[in-house]
């Protein structure tokens, strides 16, 4: 039976059985690759996505259970026109490996929605579910505050 | 290391078996030179292998793997200091598998002495293969070698390249070339018309490459600067192409299980429960594992699960303590090797004190973010193979022999890297996906293992214990008699890929064991090595990782036990042996404001590893957090002779002290029955944003030679940590992870 998914603010027919994640749906049905698989058990953080603005890790939200509308990290921004998240991440020279990446951004910028000026002890509240084996968190941290504080100008 | 490299470059094409973490075997006489890698297309000319101009632009290929270490920008950087272009107006690309890019450094760093001969060299790269005469080619990203073996050559590609255009532009001039100027992707004549090097490549290739003269670093525009990395805004944006996002036209997606008693034997299984399961497409016996395609990779692993599989037993004791007792044992053996023998360990010097201390580090897993997985679309008469990897060379040779294919008939495209840290030098997962998609020839398919079967079917950072005896007088070491046991990943590897065993003197077992800068006048240090089938490869740092944890905190012991402070013991030993090191001592004591003496609650260590040409010392404060222990801060400092890309340097060293704490803390591979206790990251985790320490480094430069940045900043993380753990609690830790005796913040 078919699924209608709302991705990125475009629509998407989906024939899956109910139970695949949402991180499968966008990586093997909707080619929508940005969104990463890392543990499968919402212990890593790489698959993180937005659903209805919430940061959520999409391998644990059910096809049948997706609520709302689904943002991931191509809808955040593009190479040219990149979010002030993702340039932030560009200005900061964040990515080692950069696997993880997307799955950080995604939680910063709920972060930062939700919390314009986020604290190091917020910070660190939003993103220790976010693992990252480069052990980039430093310059993540950087970043984030730096982001904050262009959103702020604007 | 430049003349080494410029021996094997005149001299020899770089071959033969190859290991990932620091030293390989392989260099033959050549009577040509290798063939061109690149095959440029109707209206390209290929100037030389790292470099690929055509109408469209400007092509630099970086042969390296890019793991997150910066190695595509900073490879391209060097072709275009010299060839005067601009990063963010060319391109950069993987360059594919080929001889040509063999790596030369990492070669060097594999000589079995500091002394350097050639015939010796031969010799001994024969014994160690047994396999003489076989020829295997090198391109390997590993051992903190990429520098070292792209400085001479890529500027050197770099400027015949922009000396072959500026020769095209002479003749079309009718001018003599030296008349002729270099800017910006273009020729400048001498009465400033510029000619784009698009404009003059096809007549460049036409032209004899005259010989370049490189730049005085005095003249350098780019190099020494940090620069914007190329692969960057992909990675910020979702774009970059790792293995795993691979998406071939017709692709489906499969799942594997292998023995999780390493290397056992698969007695039957039984597959109807899969076969009947949504999306399931075919159930593939490997032999040794089964695998499943399917149209969705989760539907793939679903059903690969649901197989049930009779394994048959480990082909090594079944579980830690065995595992242990087995490396034990091995110290009852002649050493493999004894490196450093210098003045008589075995008369203790009058009046001193001795001490004797034992330490063990555990197994321990890659953990790559990316989990094991390579994309094959098998014809019968072609094969072509996608995946981030540390070797494509070897990984050609290795997917030719499995589809029965000549070498030439396999293209290897290399993706990014979801972390490579060793893990991505293997060839297992080239292998797996290989006999998969031969199972549907025409059909491209991507094996993705789930991070279940990566944890737990991984080449593991071998186990390792230490004796160590040493003794003080006077305040200072008199002596140190060292005895490392451990499996030997080089042993082991050489014998994955070239089918034959290993041998000779294991340098890699006991680096950052025998070489540290320490003017100590009794000094023996021997490795052993113990006979055991874990599998074993190439793990950050290699040896270094469990030996910087060894010497490191035994050298804090002999301080203790000399009534020294501990950081000003090292550097009293370091200054008369190598001021580079020293340097990187005085330089953490500096910016810690290090007194030797803490508050109640706060506890700081000291630590020096010299590895890969680099020294790096680090000081790690921890703080008790109502009885919860914080790693608050560190200071690191290392000397690399010439930072290529300052920014870069400081992340890989912030990295790599980050991968080192992560293991200390908290990693651990551990056996029962045969399988690997471990499954995922909850139960083998790492530093997160909370418990990372706010951090600072400094990049020196005085040290004669350009060392390595990728590695050297994890080996003294984890004894700085345990020596700060100890002058917190009193508590000395001996052994890993750290965890199991102290309650640190998770």
């Amino acid at each position: 039976m078919a699924t209608t998914l709302t991705i990125n603010g475009q629509s998407h027919q989906v024939d899956l059985p109910d139970d695949v994640p949402l991180l499968w749906v966008l990586r093997d049905e909707v080619g929508l690759t940005g969104t990463k698989f890392g543990c499968g058990v919402a212990a890593c953080g790489a698959c993180t996505v937005h659903i209805d603005g919430e940061a959520v890790r999409s391998c644990q939200v059910a096809l049948s259970d997706v609520w709302g509308d689904v943002t991931t990290i191509e809808g955040l921004g593009t190479p040219d026109a990149m979010a002030t998240i993702q340039q932030a991440w560009v200005d900061h020279q964040v990515a080692q490996c950069g696997y993880c990446q997307s799955g950080q951004i995604m939680q910063a910028a709920a972060l930062l929605a939700e919390n314009p000026a986020p604290s190091d002890a917020d910070i660190d509240d939003a993103m220790q579910g976010n693992l990252c084996r480069c052990g980039t968190y430093p310059r993540i941290r950087a970043a984030i505050h730096d982001a904050a504080a262009k959103l702020k100008e604007v | 290391m430049a003349s080494i490299g410029k021996i094997l470059r005149r001299t020899f094409l770089i071959g033969s078996a190859a290991i990932v973490g620091g030293v390989a075997f392989g260099a033959y006489y050549v009577s040509r030179p290798a063939a061109n890698p690149l095959k440029p297309g109707k209206g390209e000319t290929a100037l030389s292998p790292f470099v690929l101009i055509d109408q469209q632009g400007v092509t630099l290929f970086a042969p390296r793997a890019e793991m997150g270490q910066g190695v595509m920008t900073t490879w391209a950087t060097l072709i275009a200091e010299e060839l005067d272009v601009e990063l963010d107006q060319i391109r950069v690309l993987h360059g594919p598998a080929a001889a040509a890019y063999y790596n030369s450094a990492l070669v060097g760093e594999g000589l079995p002495n500091k002394g350097y001969d050639i015939s010796d060299f031969q010799h001994n790269l024969g014994e160690a293969l047994g396999v003489l005469g076989r020829t295997l080619s090198l391109q390997v990203t590993g051992g903190s070698t990429s520098m070292k073996d792209g400085f001479e050559r890529m500027r050197t590609a770099g400027a015949t390249a922009r000396e072959t255009l500026k020769q095209a532009a002479a003749d079309r001039l009718g001018v003599d070339r030296a008349q002729l100027k270099t800017e910006n992707g273009a020729v400048i004549a001498p009465d400033g018309t510029r000619i784009p090097y698009t404009e003059l490549a096809e007549a460049a290739g036409q032209i004899e490459p005259p010989e370049a003269a490189l730049r005085d670093p005095s003249e350098w525009r780019l190099l020494g600067q940090s620069q914007s990395r190329v692969d960057i805004p992909g990675k910020s944006t979702g774009t970059a192409t790792f293995g795993i996002d691979v998406r071939p036209e017709g692709l489906k997606f499969a799942s594997v299980r292998m023995n999780p008693r390493l290397g056992g034997q698969k007695n039957g299984f039984d597959a109807s429960a899969a076969e009947t399961m949504p999306g399931v497409e075919k159930v593939v016996d490997l032999g040794t594992g089964v695998a499943v395609i399917a149209s969705n990779t989760w539907l793939a692993i679903q059903a690969v699960e649901a197989i049930d599989v009779d394994w048959g037993e480990a082909p090594y004791p079944p579980d830690t303590d065995g595992l242990f007792d087995q490396i034990a044992k091995a110290f009852d053996d002649a050493p493999n090797s004894t490196m450093r023998d210098d003045g008589d360990v075995d008369v203790l010097p009058e009046g001193a004190t001795e001490i004797t201390a034992e330490y063990s580090a555990p197994y321990l897993a890659h953990a790559t973010m990316e989990p094991m997985n390579a994309t094959a679309l098998f014809t019968g008469t072609k094969l072509d193979l996608w995946c981030g990897n540390q070797a494509p060379t070897l990984i050609q040779m290795r997917v030719a022999n499995v589809a029965n294919l000549d070498t030439e008939a396999v293209e290897v495209h290399t993706t990014y890297l979801g972390g490579g840290f060793g893990r991505r030098g293997e060839l297992d997962f080239s292998e797996i996906a290989t006999k998969v998609a031969m199972a549907m020839p025409g059909t491209p398919v991507q094996t993705t293992w789930s991070r279940e079967e990566d944890m737990r079917h991984d080449y593991f950072r071998p186990a390792a214990m230490a004796r160590m005896r040493g003794a003080v007088k006077d305040g200072k070491a008199v002596l140190i008699d060292g005895k490392v046991a451990s499996q030997s990943p080089t042993q082991q590897a050489v014998e994955r890929y070239t089918g034959f065993p290993g041998g000779g003197p294991d340098k890699v077992l006991v680096e950052g064991f025998f070489n540290q800068p320490y003017a100590v006048p009794n000094y023996r240090m021997s490795g052993h090595i113990a006979d055991l089938a874990v599998p074993v490869g190439f793990w950050r740092s290699v040896g270094n990782s469990h030996n910087g944890f060894f010497h490191e905190t035994f050298m804090d012991e002999l301080a203790h036990a000399a009534g020294r402070d501990p950081l000003d013991f090292r550097l009293e030993l370091a200054s008369g042996e190598h001021a580079p090191s020293a340097g990187c001592l005085q330089a953490v004591k500096e910016m810690s404001g290090w007194t030797g003496k803490t508050p109640d609650g706060v506890g700081r260590g000291v630590a020096l590893t010299y590895s890969f040409g680099t020294p790096v010392a680090q000081v790690i404060e921890v703080v008790d957090e109502d009885g919860t222990i914080r790693i608050s801060k560190a200071w690191i400092a290392c000397d690399v002779g010439l930072a290529l890309d300052p920014a870069t340097v400081e992340a890989q060293m912030i990295g790599g002290m980050i991968y080192g704490l992560s293991a200390a803390a908290h990693g651990e591979i551990t056996f029962a029955d045969g399988e690997v206790e471990q499954y995922n990251f909850p139960d083998y985790d790492a530093l997160r944003m909370h418990n990372t320490p706010v951090t600072e480094v400094r990049v020196l430069e005085t040290n004669k030679h350009l060392g390595g940045v990728g590695e050297p900043g994890t080996p003294p993380s984890m004894p700085a940590l345990g020596n700060a753990l100890f002058d917190l609690t009193g508590e000395r830790a001996r052994s890993l992870p750290l965890n199991k005796q102290f309650d640190l913040l998770v």
